[in-house]
């Protein structure tokens, strides 16, 4: 969960250019919306808010940045019954305890005051990502598909979010010295409330265009050639516009070409095309479809 | 893209953006005022002479969602070109015709309020009342049954959560045991236990407002008005008619008309034809295989007529039942005696409904309810 950088913080890119170029140099490409939106996130203080279809690099622009900015990233990941003390902190009850005992054992406390407040250390408080990510300012917290959690966790990281603080009634206030570049990513499951939008930026990641994509698969898969990045990036947007049941994303579009790569490919051949087919569909319905349409023209060289 | 109105009459800044706020909002994005003003500072970060910087100080901080975005660059387009904003909203224009009382109306010769008898001085009338088909009632017997609906309760089906509460049965719950010892001077005296909770399962409502369901589309509006004041967190209403169009919002309001007139104003396809398999597709597509058909409760009030290909109703209905955990046909028609699923678009897809039932009168609308409770 914890990545830390050894290199000193490197300064903030100075406009929304300057970070689009520092992202490219960590493998991450981003068009000109998300680079100014991230860019804003950074100076503005506010949460970035990304929505798009799944496999279109939400996650990974959060680790991209955290790249960029030299700060270490915590990442959150919500799921149906998210509580606070998993999100937040909890107690080490079982190390209290053991504590307890052990200073009953030594009678090494009399005043039951003084044990009371030793109970309630900060070694024995477990910290949970939201108050990593203060405690360790500067940081990049990713709060990664947060329409799968409940509502009520919504209305509490608003709270959280608002101004950077958690109150832990027996310790005090640990606040952010600076506050951390927040990134809430959405899958669209479920709307997502108001009340938590406005307070974010936010930002609609689109399927990159074919340019884009043939940049990303030669960046990130270097050992792809040329030729069968650019035909997997043709196929695989071809693949978007079918009305499949799952688009396949950027994700699904190097899943692919590694598959085909690994097969030994050096270019789309339809055959290969479509055995390596389960790595860019994911339901039997659209495989069954694109079989049909002709697999010939559609991976043809 | 326009360039901004810089080298002409060098208007403020402030001005300008307050101008275009107003041109969103009449555009129908929620550009409200703590989103203009930080579209105000992401400009002071940004330049704002520059028109892509703009355009993105805009879109990243007035927009919530990707509805939002098209509307948004017709506006910018529209302000920033010169353009005066759009003087009437689509909406504005419909919101007279569409007033509550106007898809109830049963057409020519339905003004004989006087022929029906007078329900206020008649015992006994709710209860008959609440057997008659909808689509065959007067005015003055519609507008009682209104009142009416204020008593219906939807009970709503549970699913078990993955959440567990603290109970007095049950598997050990650690934490609040130690919690508890700690509090006790470190003994544990007793045991604490949970189990597994209950939460509500989401229901979803799509009701067909097409012309041939224009006698009953006012009620089941009105049954789907009760459901989602009910359980506003897990009870989603969409219309479905020649488009998709999701009415949840509007019918969060409170008041029955209310919502029925703001949910009015905001179907653009009310008494239009149908296109069942198409907008059906729609639905799982942009909603329901993301998530909100899924283990979902989901109820399609329609007859059945269907304008296009049955084929791909069936379809769609085949995978819709794939998601849902029960798919619920309602059919006004089929309270009808002698009723039978004859239509292409029924028969195509009865076999993926696990409860068809009528839902043409007040008693079936309670009956409906008995249905999705237990489901």
């Amino acid at each position: 969960m914890l990545q830390r950088v050894s290199e000193p913080a490197p300064t903030l890119p100075a406009d929304p250019g300057a970070l689009a170029v520092a992202l490219e140099a960590t493998g991450y490409l981003p068009d000109e919306g998300l680079a100014t939106a991230a860019y804003l996130a950074l100076a503005m203080h506010r949460p970035l808010f990304l929505e798009g279809e799944a496999g279109v690099g939400k996650t990974a622009l959060a680790q991209a940045m955290a790249q960029v900015t030299g700060r270490p990233i915590y990442r959150l990941q919500c799921y149906e019954g998210l509580e606070a003390s998993q999100a937040l902190y909890d107690w080490d009850f079982g190390r209290q305890l053991l504590h307890l005992r052990a200073a009953e054992a030594a009678h090494a406390h009399e005043d039951t005051d003084k044990l009371e407040a030793s109970l309630y250390d900060r070694r024995f408080l477990l910290a949970r990502p939201l108050l990593q990510a203060l405690e360790d300012s500067p940081s990049v917290l990713l709060v990664d598909e947060i329409d799968r959690a409940d509502d009520e966790f919504e209305a509490f990281l608003l709270e959280v979010l608002s101004d950077f603080t958690i109150s832990i009634p027996e310790l005090g206030t640990v606040r952010a010295q600076t506050p951390p570049l927040v990134v809430l990513t959405s899958n669209r499951t479920r709307e997502v409330h108001d009340a938590l939008k406005r307070r974010c930026l936010y930002h609609w990641l689109q399927h990159p265009d074919f340019d884009r994509e043939v940049a990303i698969l030669r960046r990130r898969l270097p050992q792809v050639t040329e030729r069968l990045a650019r035909e997997v990036a043709r196929a695989t947007a071809t693949l978007r516009t079918l009305d499949l049941l799952k688009p396949p994303g950027v994700a699904e579009a190097m899943d692919w070409a590694t598959a085909l790569h690994t097969l030994g490919a050096r270019h789309l051949d339809p055959d290969l095309a479509a055995r390596t087919l389960g790595a860019v569909l994911k339901y039997r319905e659209d495989t069954d479809r694109v079989r049909a349409l002709a697999g010939g023209t559609l991976f043809g060289g | 893209m326009a360039e901004p109105p810089t080298g002409t009459a060098p208007r403020d800044v402030v001005d300008t953006l307050l101008g275009f706020a107003r041109t969103l909002r009449s555009a129908g994005v929620p550009a409200s005022p703590d989103r203009v003003e930080a579209m105000l500072e992401a400009l002071g970060i940004l330049r704002v002479l520059d028109p892509r910087d703009v355009y993105w100080a805009g879109r990243l901080t007035l927009c919530g969602g990707p509805d939002d975005l098209d509307r948004y660059d017709c506006a910018f387009a529209a302000w920033f070109a010169g353009e005066m904003p759009r003087a009437v909203p689509a909406t504005a224009q419909r919101r007279p015709e569409l007033a509550v009382s106007a898809p109830l109306d049963p057409g020519p010769g339905a003004g004989e309020d006087s022929d029906g008898p007078d329900l206020a001085t008649r015992a006994g009338a709710d209860e008959v009342l609440r057997h008659r088909d909808v689509g065959d009632m007067t005015p003055a017997e519609r507008e009682h049954l209104r009142r009416l609906f204020a008593l219906l309760v939807p009970a709503s089906p549970m699913r078990p959560a993955r959440r567990r509460r603290p109970s007095s049965g049950g598997s050990v719950h650690p934490a609040r045991t130690v919690r508890q010892a700690l509090h006790d001077g470190g003994e544990v005296r007793r045991l604490l236990h949970r189990r597994p909770q209950a939460r509500p399962r989401r229901v979803v409502l799509l009701v067909d407002v097409s012309g041939s369901m224009t006698p009953y589309a006012d009620a089941l509006l009105r049954f789907a008005h009760a459901a989602v004041r009910a359980r506003p967190g897990s009870t989603e209403v969409f219309t479905i008619g020649t488009r998709l169009t999701r009415v949840t919002r509007e019918l969060r309001l409170r008041d029955p008309d209310k919502a029925l007139a703001a949910s009015g104003s905001a179907i653009p396809d009310w008494s239009g034809g149908t296109r069942l398999g198409e907008v059906l597709k729609a639905f799982l597509d942009r909603w329901g295989q993301r998530g909100t058909a899924r283990g979902a409760v989901v109820v399609l009030c329609s007859d059945g007529w269907e304008r296009g290909d049955a084929a791909l109703l069936g379809e769609q209905m085949t995978r819709l039942r794939r998601l849902a955990h029960t798919v619920v046909w309602v059919n006004p028609h089929k309270g009808r005696t002698g009723y039978e699923p004859l239509t292409a678009g029924m028969r195509a897809a009865l076999p993926s409904v696990d409860h068809f039932v009528s839902g043409h009168s007040m008693a079936a609308f309670e009956e409906l309810t008995g249905v999705i409770g237990r489901a």
